[in-house]
C-alpha cells in the first residue's frame, strides 16, 4: 500500500496528493510518470510526476477528475492509501541529460496549460536548482482554475499568467502570450509545452512558424505503461512510437496531434464514451462507469 | 473401456460457454482420472518424460493415481513443477509428453495433461501445499518477472535454500498467466493465484509494482541490495503491428492491450472501472494461441469474430485444441487472407478492412510454405474492431540499463540454454526475454535450468 501523506484541492476538479513511494522517489527525474491504481476495481491511471522528495520518499501527483477512477480518487484522504503505485516510468526530460553549461546558454520558455502546470513545475524547479534561467507562461480557462502560481513564481525567471476569459493576468491563450513576448523583442530557442493536446498542437503550430524547437509531453491512453500493450502509440515523424517507453516527451513539431487527439477520444472523453455506446449498441455495458450505459 | 481412446473430459457446451467467462474444460473427477491412469503402460524408458521441458516423473505420478494415492501423486508432480495446475491446462502436451507416449503409436496417447490438472486441482481443493524442509542458506537471489519462468526459477531456488525475492512490474504476480491467458482457459483466482501462493509458501517473497530498469537496476540490486545473483524472466514485450495504413485508428488494438484490459484489469466485469471496446464485428489478425484467446474473448463480449490469417489451416501456429474450441464456439476463420489496409471513417474509427487473398508457395526458412498474394484479389470487409496478434519484440528496459548484458540481432538477451548464464557474471536469463514469444512450459524449463545454473554458480563462489 502507498499511503497518502498530504491532500489538497487545487481548483475545481483538480487535486494534489503526496504519496509515500520510496522506490519511485529514490530514482525519479522530471519528465517521468507514475501509474496509480486506487483499489482492486480501479483503472491504472498514468500521471506525470509533479514533484518528489527523496528524503521523505514521497511523490507529488496532481490529477483532474475525468473518468470513473479519478472521480473516485478525489474522495481519498490523508491516511488513506493507493493499492498500487508504480514508477518512475518513461524517459526523463531531455533537459536533465543536457550539459548544464549548454543549458545556461539556451533561452528557454515553458508553456503550461490547465493541469499541465503540475508537470511543468518540477522541470522549472530543476532548472532553477541548477542555476538555469527560464521563462514560464501558464494559462487556464479562468482565474479559479489557476494553481501553483506562488510556487512557480519562486522558480521561474519570469512568470506570465494568462486566462482565456481575462479574469486574471494576460487576457488570452498561452500562444497569444508567447506571440506578444516575441513581438516585444524576447527571443527563445527552446520551448517546452505541456497541457491538453489541443493546446500543445497550437503551441507547436506557432513555434514552428517562430522556428523555436519545441518539446511536448504526451498523455495518451495507457494500460501497463511498460511497453507491453501498445495503447499509447503515436505517430512521430514517420515512425510509430510508444509514449510509455519512447516518451512521454517528443519533438512537438513531429507529433501527429490530430491523430493523437482522435485516439484519445476512445475512452477518455464524454464524446468518446458516447461514440463507443453508439458503436456497441446492445453490447455496451458501461464499463467506464461514467456514461450511464447499461442502465 | 476402449484402451485405444482417452477417457473423454467433460466441457461446457459450446453455445453456453460462448456467452460466459467460466472455464471451458471441466476436468476429470477421481473415477475418470483413475480410469485414464490405467491406460499408462508405466514404460521403463519413459519417452513422455523426455518430452517434458521440466522432466516431470510422469509414470511415477500416474502410478499413484492408479492406486488413488492422490496426495502422493501431487508430491511427485510438485517436486518437478511449480505450476502443475497451470501446465495441465495450457501446455501443448500433443507436441511434448503426449506426443511421445507409446500409447499414441496405435491409438490415442494417455491424457497426461488432464491427469496433471486433476492431480493439482485435487491437492488445491484439499488445501495441500508443496513442502520444503530445506534449511535456508541466507544467500539472496533476485528474480525479475513473476511469469512462468520467474515463478519456476524462484520456486526451485527456494527449495534449495536460497532467499529469493521476485520483482514484478505489474500490480499482480503471474505475468502472462494473469494478463494474457483468459479466465476461460486458466481461472485467475482459483488456479493462478493459488499456484503463486504455493510458490510463496516455499519462502519466496514477491514485490509487485517494481519496474527493474526504472525504479532500480540490476547493477543496483547486486551492488546495493545484496543480491548475489539475478534471474531475468521479464517476458516478451512490445507488440508488433503490420505497418499498414489505418493502424492508428480507434478500434485497432494489439492483442496484448485487448487481453490485458480484459484479463488483468477485468474489464469484462461490471464492477471494474477499466473500459474495453466490445465490438460488434471484430477481426483478429494472426493465427497463434494469443490470436485464439483474443478472438474467443471478443466473442464472449458479444461480437461476431473473424480470424484473419495469411496461411492455411495446416500452418496455424495455435494448438489444435484451441482452434477446435474456437470453431465450436463460432469463430469464423478467413484463411489465406491478409489485410492490406484498415478503412477509417471521418471520425477516426475503424469501419472496415481491405484484404487480399493468398496462396501457398515454396517453403520458407521456417519450413512452412510461404504465402504469396493473389494479384487482383483484394476485397473489403466491414468491421468496427481489429485486433493485431502478430507477436512481440523484446522490451529494451532491462538490456539497455544493465552494463555488460549481451543481446542478439533480434534484441533478445543472450543466455546459455543449459544453465541460463548471460554474458554478465551472476546474471541469468530465460523465457520469452531470451527466446522471443514461446510457450509457458518452455519458459518454465528455462527457469528450472537457470535455478540449477545459479546454484552451481553460487556454490562455486
Amino acid at each position: 500500500m502507498y499511503p497518502i501523506v498530504k491532500k489538497e484541492k487545487l481548483a475545481d476538479k483538480i487535486f494534489l496528493m503526496d504519496v509515500k513511494a520510496p522506490r519511485v522517489a529514490k530514482t525519479c527525474e522530471p519528465g517521468q510518470f507514475v501509474i496509480v491504481k486506487m483499489d482492486e476495481e480501479g483503472e491504472r491511471i498514468p500521471l506525470t510526476i509533479c514533484d518528489y522528495d527523496r528524503a521523505e520518499g514521497t511523490i507529488t501527483i496532481v490529477f483532474q477528475t475525468v473518468g470513473a477512477s479519478t472521480e473516485r480518487m478525489q474522495y481519498l484522504n490523508e491516511g488513506d492509501a493507493f493499492l498500487d503505485f508504480v514508477g518512475p516510468l518513461g524517459c526523463a526530460s531531455e533537459l536533465v541529460d543536457m550539459d548544464t553549461e549548454e543549458l545556461k546558454k539556451k533561452k528557454i520558455v515553458f508553456i503550461a496549460g490547465g493541469v499541465g502546470t503540475a508537470p511543468v513545475y518540477p522541470q522549472v524547479k530543476w532548472l532553477h536548482e541548477h542555476g538555469i534561467d527560464c521563462d514560464v507562461i501558464m494559462g487556464s480557462r479562468t482565474k479559479d482554475l489557476l494553481f501553483f502560481t506562488d510556487k512557480m513564481e519562486k522558480v521561474a525567471s519570469n512568470l506570465y499568467v494568462t486566462t482565456d476569459d481575462g479574469s486574471y493576468g494576460f487576457h488570452g491563450m498561452g500562444t497569444d502570450q508567447l506571440q506578444a513576448l516575441v513581438d516585444a523583442g524576447h527571443t527563445y530557442n527552446h520551448c517546452v509545452a505541456i497541457g491538453p493536446m489541443i493546446m500543445m498542437k497550437f503551441v507547436c503550430l506557432l513555434t514552428k512558424k517562430l522556428e523555436i524547437p519545441t518539446i511536448v509531453s504526451m498523455n495518451p491512453i495507457m494500460v501497463d505503461g511498460t511497453g507491453m500493450c501498445g495503447a499509447c502509440r503515436l505517430t512521430v515523424g514517420d515512425e510509430v512510437k510508444f509514449a510509455c517507453v519512447d516518451g512521454p516527451e517528443f519533438d512537438g513539431h513531429l507529433v501527429d496531434f490530430d491523430q493523437a487527439m482522435k485516439r484519445q477520444q476512445l475512452y477518455k472523453t464524454e464524446e468518446g464514451r458516447a461514440m463507443l455506446k453508439l458503436k456497441e449498441g446492445d453490447t455496451h455495458h458501461g464499463g467506464c462507469g461514467h456514461c450511464g450505459g447499461g442502465e | 473401456m476402449d484402451v485405444w481412446k482417452k477417457v473423454p473430459v467433460r466441457e461446457q457446451e459450446p453455445e453456453v460457454r460462448a456467452k460466459n467467462f467460466e472455464e471451458v474444460c471441466l476436468g476429470y473427477n477421481e473415477a475418470e482420472a483413475a480410469e485414464e491412469a490405467e491406460r499408462c503402460l508405466n514404460c521403463k524408458n519413459a519417452q513422455c518424460v523426455k518430452g517434458c521441458p521440466v522432466a516431470i516423473d510422469i509414470p511415477g505420478f500416474i502410478s499413484e493415481i492408479k492406486e488413488k494415492n492422490f496426495e502422493k501423486a501431487y508430491e511427485t508432480l510438485s517436486a518437478s513443477s511449480a505450476l502443475p495446475a497451470v501446465c495441465g491446462r495450457v501446455c501443448p502436451q500433443e507436441s511434448q509428453c503426449e506426443g511421445k507416449c507409446i500409447r499414441g503409436v496405435k491409438g490415442e496417447p494417455v491424457s497426461i495433461g488432464k491427469l496433471e490438472r486433476f492431480t493439482a486441482d485435487w491437492a488445491r481443493e484439499k488445501g495441500i501445499v508443496p513442502k520444503s524442509d530445506q534449511e535456508k542458506n541466507g544467500r539472496k537471489v533476485a528474480v525479475i518477472g513473476s511469469g512462468p519462468a520467474g515463478l519456476t526459477c524462484a520456486g526451485d531456488l527456494a527449495r534449495m535454500g536460497y532467499d529469493v525475492t521476485i520483482f514484478e512490474a505489474l500490480h499482480e504476480p503471474g505475468g502472462v498467466l494473469i494478463y494474457g491467458i483468459p479466465e476461460f482457459r486458466l481461472p485467475k483466482e482459483d488456479v493462478v493465484a493459488k499456484e503463486v501462493e504455493n510458490v510463496k509458501a516455499l519462502g519466496v517473497k514477491i514485490e509487485t509494482n517494481v519496474v527493474i530498469g526504472k525504479a532500480t537496476t540490476i547493477d543496483d540490486l547486486m551492488e546495493e541490495e545484496g543480491f548475489e545473483a539475478v534471474f531475468i524472466g521479464s517476458g516478451a514485450g512490445l507488440p508488433r503491428f503490420m505497418g499498414i495504413p489505418g493502424e492508428q485508428a480507434n478500434g485497432v488494438f494489439s492483442a496484448n492491450e485487448f487481453l490485458t484490459r480484459n484479463n488483468l484489469m477485468k474489464a469484462f466485469r461490471e464492477e471494474y472501472d477499466t473500459p474495453i471496446m466490445k465490438g460488434k464485428k471484430v477481426a483478429v489478425v494472426g493465427g497463434g494461441n494469443v490470436a485464439m484467446d483474443a478472438a474467443r474473448t471478443a466473442l464472449r463480449l458479444g461480437a461476431e469474430v473473424h480470424i484473419v490469417y495469411r496461411r492455411s489451416e495446416a500452418e496455424l501456429p495455435a494448438r489444435v485444441e484451441e482452434v477446435h474450441h474456437a470453431k465450436e464456439e463460432g469463430i469464423i476463420f478467413n484463411l489465406l487472407t491478409n489485410p492490406t489496409e484498415i478503412l477509417v471513417d471521418e471520425n477516426g474509427w475503424v469501419k472496415g478492412m481491405t484484404c487480399i487473398r493468398m496462396e501457398l508457395g515454396e517453403p520458407d526458412e521456417s519450413g512452412r510454405r510461404s504465402p504469396v498474394e493473389v494479384e487482383g484479389s483484394e476485397f473489403e470487409i466491414e468491421l468496427d474492431t481489429v485486433i493485431m496478434s502478430l507477436g512481440t519484440s523484446p522490451n529494451p528496459l532491462i538490456s539497455s540499463t544493465t552494463d555488460g548484458l549481451a543481446i542478439n540481432r533480434r534484441k533478445c538477451i543472450v543466455a546459455q540454454e543449459e544453465n541460463g548464464a548471460t554474458s554478465k557474471p551472476g546474471v541469468f536469463a530465460g523465457g520469452d526475454a531470451v527466446t522471443g514469444a514461446a510457450t509457458v512450459i518452455l519458459a518454465m524449463g528455462a527457469g528450472k535450468a537457470a535455478a540449477k545454473g545459479i546454484d552451481e554458480y553460487l556454490s562455486g563462489k
